[in-house]
């Protein structure tokens, strides 16, 4: 196996976990259930690709694609916070949704129910192993960046304290919906750019694409224990277990289902403490009534 | 009626009614996007549902595998918990009842094999959602994680066992059933011709009445509810939360894994990979547009089953894809006006007087 | 209104001046034309028991809270109706009962939060570590400023409370509870700062329902009671047993002493006192010990006994180990050690549901949230606990439940009666009812009678008490817990006060006054009680 070709293809395998997983962990921290990652990852990968067929500039792309986690992080925003809906049902709703109106446009744009047309992406040359893409650096940074904010900033100070004791925050002049409504708007658009890395990275965008990444993303948040830097290195892991599955694949030794299996199984374990607890933000969930 | 009863009624019945009228304005976008008149696609939405035999068979079929699902999260949710494990415990049910019926003899009349394959099932999906039960119970683990993470568990699994040693060449799915296969609707009434609605449906409606009987009539079901209200008042009541809680889980999964063998014995005849189809997830939308009551279940089944039908009917002038927004704008919807609308209710309503 | 409020002479000394403040929650009015004035430059205490809306009160206050009505100023300006920020600004620091710390982060970054210091946009944590450290040399309230507050013990806990408002450059401090949690070292370090404080010009406004402290710290006292100011005292012309009259003063003419004192005496032939019956005793506890929710010995090795045809009253402060006792009883709280007989029967080991079928009724000391499941039926709750009695093969026998509600709503004069309405729709005092009649209303030896009167109306009271009354009269074995002395005293044939865990002392209900109990109560005087 060339050591090469299995980080270049392992990096391009993270990347979208890196995006979602960030996304994931900064909503979570300030209490916010981040289930719909999945659906937010779907929705920038759609919109990344409407804005750079359009305008045939993948920037434009990036950005069209931001704007549409956006949107549907404020949806799942105002739905948990202004009107208190269950966080859980909201996050399986915006899937669902994301689903629906990817398809539905995707037939309006471009009359296919399976994929867009050809779109520029980045870079590309083979001699650059994907480093020549800017999402890639802005992937490996997000959890860097994300970390630094969330323990180097005041207002991450903010998210911390909302997220596990929203009164003691609200008892010295914090604005809880205020914090969380912008912790859950910059989720929507890093886990968008998940999806947008996929779209120009695979230069289309195909039905469904996201394939269950952003709930491997939901699993490095809790196997990652609400850090950044964890989560990161979560994506990471899971990426190089898959990336390990597709170069060894042929060998029977151990079923690619097994591989699949592992993000998932690590994270219940976590749960229920087997190693060491998994101990989510302590007002995590509780927005409604 | 008496006032309760109102209340009660009132507190269910209006936000899935908010949420239709939301849905209906935003399929009127959608269709409206698409140059077409919003009056057409929905009289053909109809038509094509409950307005010919064969579209209707096709609700029926549909509406019975999401009748198991939403009794399954709302048995859940009676009791204080969230499984959104319906998917993969649908799967394991069918899988089980599959193998059941492999390995039955032909010679098994159906009136043996098919209860056999449908404990199979049961069984199946007992032991999926009994994991997160006992995983809850035992450690304190989040039943809404656990499940999720184990709907890719399970599924892998049984995709790896199909894969390996199960599957007709060329496809994803296993041999047919030998025995226990359930007889189409068409056998009885002929107009059905085609669509794949079968005796299932009887399962299902049975399933619906004993739910009922057992969360309002029981003991159990009283204590169940007690624990899903209020759990400290419960314990107070001598109640074993915790036992509650798994019991709750590992029926819940026997129901959504009871719904496998809509498709495995009364359809296809076989496990193909992927059969659940979202079902499991849909669930949750027809257990929280049905509130939670079997009699809404099986309301919210035929409606969230007329939609996903009515796409094929309207395909040729919208994409079909339009009614899974409209899914995802009627789950929001609701879930977000329950609260709202419980709360501005409880506002309205002053304490009766002593 | 029973009081009304000593206006002070000079308007311009007063650092809080609240009149006329409504505020309620749901169906509970939590604070009905209450008043508070406080000078500055005073230990002002805010007495009452709980419930009586002194929280309420600290909550609009401090902005957490709009009041309904009513008008609020501080020095001078008014600030009616004002938020959190602004009330943090206008240098008003709540210390509440809850701590509202964050437990995952240090004390640093717990007292500079939302004022953070920066430094070009980041958090300037070593310069948060530096301020902290230096406020809390300048203050002499000890903390370690890069310690998590998950590590911390409480009375570290509310020391950084305290600098947290202080940080914010708080000019009037309000504790609520302070010293609930403190062991008395760290209560004399506290007063300690309060003075200090206090002599640098700065008010305190000190909420609690320990008398010995008021007595001890404050200048002045206000005396709440039902949501509403009652009295207005200073501190230095009042005893605590003034101040206990004025919190649990009530105008319910049955519990007087006189009529107690008829209610009672013939019912045992003048042995009042005594235990009535001589002989095996309905409930046995054993040297009985009971860990609270912070690993604390919240009931510390009791043994008492309650005998058929005995209300056995437990007085004291709340949060004494009452309720741990109660729950320890109920079988509804895991033990450390002891022993539980009920009618020589061990039931130490058993659960709930056994504790039930060996005699034991329990009405709990909150009906809300555990008493009643308030979206079931009246016919429902009144089957709580007893569903297995009312079911024939699991399924619920409906024709007997309906029996059941109606025989009940009848003998417990319920109203509405209406067996089919949610419990929540019910007032305070009916829904009580319920709880009593499915308690009282069925075969048992023992009852746990915790708080049995709580937020209900005047005439339930009086339903209430005569129906334990009755109780005993049959034979019963009645263990009762309440907050309102002159209840015990009223109903009682035996009074245990209890403080810290243990029974002060256990007197016949004829040789205990009000003003007995109360030093008793705030542990002033203690006799070891076998």
């Amino acid at each position: 196996m060339n050591p090469i070709s299995f980080l270049t293809q392992m990096l391009r395998i993270a990347i979208p976990y890196l995006f979602a997983a960030s996304g994931g962990v900064i909503a979570e921290r300030a209490g916010i259930i981040s289930l719909e990652l999945e659906g937010l990852m779907l929705t920038g990968a759609f919109s990344a690709t409407l804005g750079a067929h359009y305008s045939g500039s993948p920037w434009i792309g990036v950005l069209a694609g931001i704007g549409g986690g956006l949107v549907f992080g404020l949806i799942h925003a105002v739905a948990t916070i202004r009107y208190r809906a269950d966080q859980v049902v909201v996050g399986i709703a915006i899937n669902l949704l994301a689903i629906g109106v990817t398809r539905f446009f995707l037939k309006l744009a471009f009359q296919s129910s399976s994929n867009s047309p050809r779109i520029n992406g980045f870079g590309g040359s083979a001699a650059a192993h994907g480093l020549d893409n800017p999402l890639v650096w802005m992937g490996l940074l997000s959890a860097p960046v994300l970390a630094f904010f969330l323990y180097k900033t005041p207002f991450g100070l903010r998210v911390r304290a909302v997220g596990e004791h929203p009164d003691a925050a609200a008892s010295v002049g914090i604005s809880v919906p205020k914090v969380r409504y912008i912790a859950v708007a910059v989720s929507g658009m890093l886990a968008a750019l998940g999806g947008v890395f996929l779209a120009l990275d695979q230069h289309q965008f195909t039905d469904q694409m996201t394939s269950g990444r952003g709930f491997i993303a939901v699993a490095a948040v809790i196997f990652g224990r609400w850090d950044p830097i964890k989560a990161a290195l979560a994506c990471l892991f899971f990426a190089a277990a898959e990336t390990l599955q597709i170069q060894l694949q042929g060998n029977q030794l151990i079923p690619s289902q097994f591989i699949e299996m592992i993000p998932y199984l690590l994270t219940i374990i976590a749960l229920a403490g087997v190693v060491g607890r998994a101990v989510p933000p302590a007002a995590l969930g509780k927005t409604g009534e | 009626m008496n006032p309760r009863r109102k209340e009660q009624l009132e507190e269910a019945l209006f936000p899935p009614f908010v949420a239709l009228l939301v849905a209906l304005i935003c399929g009127d976008l959608l269709i409206m996007s698409y140059g077409q008149s919003p009056a057409t696609v929905y009289r053909l939405l109809l038509e094509g549902t409950w307005g010919n035999a064969y579209g209707f068979g096709q609700v029926l079929y549909k509406a019975t595998t999401l009748t198991f699902t939403g009794l399954a999260v709302s048995l859940g949710i009676r009791a204080g918990l969230f499984n959104v494990g319906a998917e993969s415990q649908l799967a394991a049910g069918g899988f089980l009842a599959a193998l059941v019926g492999l390995g039955l003899s032909p010679a098994i009349p159906g009136i043996v094999a098919v209860p056999l394959c449908l404990i199979a099932a049961a069984a199946g999906g007992g032991i999926v959602g009994a994991i997160p039960g006992w995983l809850k119970v035992r450690f304190g683990a989040h039943e809404v994680i656990v499940t999720i993470m184990l709907n890719f568990v399970v599924l892998a699994l049984l995709n790896w066992i199909v894969a390996a040693h199960l599957h007709v060449p060329e496809t994803l799915h296993t041999p047919e059933i030998r025995a226990g296969a359930m007889p189409r609707l068409e056998s009885v009434i002929s107009s059905f011709h085609g669509s794949a609605a079968n005796f299932t449906i009887l399962i299902a409606l049975l399933t619906a009445v004993a739910g009922w009987f057992y969360l309002f009539k029981s003991r159990r079901g009283f204590d169940l509810r007690a624990v899903g209200l209020q759990p400290d008042a419960a314990e107070y009541g001598g109640i074993n939360v915790r036992g509650v809680w798994l019991r709750a889980m590992t029926v819940s999964g026997m129901i959504a894994g009871v719904g496998g063998i809509n498709y495995v014995l009364g359809y296809k005849h076989y496990y193909e990979e992927g059969f659940a189809g979202g079902s499991g997830f849909l669930g949750i939308a027809v257990a929280l547009v049905g509130r939670n009551h079997p009699v809404g279940v099986v309301l919210a089944a035929l409606f969230f089953a007329t939609l996903s039908q009515g796409g094929l009917a309207i395909h040729a002038f919208v994409p079909k894809q339009m009614v899974e927004v409209l899914q995802g704008v009627v789950i929001l919807a609701v879930a977000m006006s329950v609260p709202e609308v419980r709360a501005v209710l409880r506002r309205a309503r002053k304490p009766v007087a002593a | 209104m029973t009081g009304s409020p000593v206006t002070t002479g000079n308007r311009d000394n007063l650092a809080i001046s609240m009149e006329g403040i409504d505020k309620t929650f749901g169906s509970v009015r939590a604070n009905r034309g209450a008043s508070l004035q406080v000078r500055k430059g005073e230990i002002h205490a805010l007495v009452g028991e709980n419930g009586a809306g002194k929280s309420t009160l600290m909550k609009i206050l401090g902005g957490l809270e709009p009041a309904d009505a009513g008008k609020m100023e501080v020095n001078g300006t008014d600030v009616t109706g004002w938020n959190t920020r602004q009330a943090i600004q206008a240098g008003i620091g709540v210390v509440h009962q809850h701590f509202m710390l964050v437990p995952t982060l240090t004390v640093a970054e717990n007292i500079v939060l939302g004022m953070e210091p920066r430094s070009g946009g980041r958090f300037d944590y070593d310069k948060a570590v530096e301020d902290v450290t230096r406020l809390s040399t300048d203050t002499g309230l000890a903390v370690s400023a890069d310690r998590k507050i998950a590590d911390l013990s409480v009375g570290e806990a509310q020391r950084v409370e305290i600098l947290k408002t202080l940080y914010r450059g708080a000019r009037i401090l309000v504790l609520d509870e302070p010293t609930a949690v403190l062991s008395p070292p760290e209560v004399k370090e506290l007063w300690t700062v309060l003075r200090k404080m206090r002599d640098n010009g700065d008010t305190i406004v000190l909420i609690t329902h320990r008398l010995d402290e008021v007595i001890e710290i404050s200048d002045t006292i206000t005396v709440m009671r039902q949501g509403q100011t009652v009295d207005r005292i200073t501190t230095a012309d009042t005893t605590p047993s003034e101040i206990a009259k004025a919190m649990v003063g009530r105008e319910v003419a049955l519990s007087s002493r006189e009529e107690a004192g008829i209610l009672t005496t013939p019912a045992h032939g003048g042995s009042n006192g005594a235990a009535p019956a001589q002989g095996p005793a309905a409930l046995t506890v054993t040297d009985l010990t009971v860990l609270g929710s912070r690993k604390t010995r919240e009931v510390d090795g009791l043994s008492f006994s309650v005998q058929p045809g005995e209300i056995l009253g437990i007085a004291g402060v709340e949060g004494n180990g009452q309720t741990e006792l109660i729950e320890a009883l109920a079988g509804l709280r895991p033990i450390l050690s002891g022993n539980i007989k009920i009618d020589g029967n061990d039931v130490t080991f058993d659960d709930v549901r056994e504790r039930r079928d060996a005699g034991l009724s329990h009405i709990p000391e909150d009906r809300h949230r555990r008493g009643l499941i308030l979206d079931y039926s009246i016919s429902d709750n009144l089957v709580l606990g007893l569903q297995s009695d009312f079911s024939k093969n699991g399924i619920l026998d409906a024709d007997r439940i309906g029996q059941n509600a109606r025989t009940q709503i009848k003998a417990f004069d319920i109203r509405p009666p209406s067996a089919e309405l949610p419990a929540r729709s019910l007032s305070g005092g009916n829904q009580q009812k319920v709880v009593i009649a499915r308690e009282m209303g069925r075969e048992f030896t023992v009852l746990l009678a915790s708080q049995p009167t709580r937020g209900v109306d005047v005439g339930a009271i009086e339903f209430i008490h005569s129906r334990l009354r009755e109780a005993r009269a049959a034979g019963k074995a009645i263990l009762l817990v309440s907050a309102e002395l002159n209840e015990v005293l009223a109903l009682s044939d035996r009074v245990a006060v209890m403080y810290r865990g243990k029974f002060a002392t256990v007197v016949p209900a004829s040789e205990a006054s009000e003003e007995s109990l109360g030093e008793y109560m705030i542990g002033t005087r203690k006799e070891s009680v076998a």
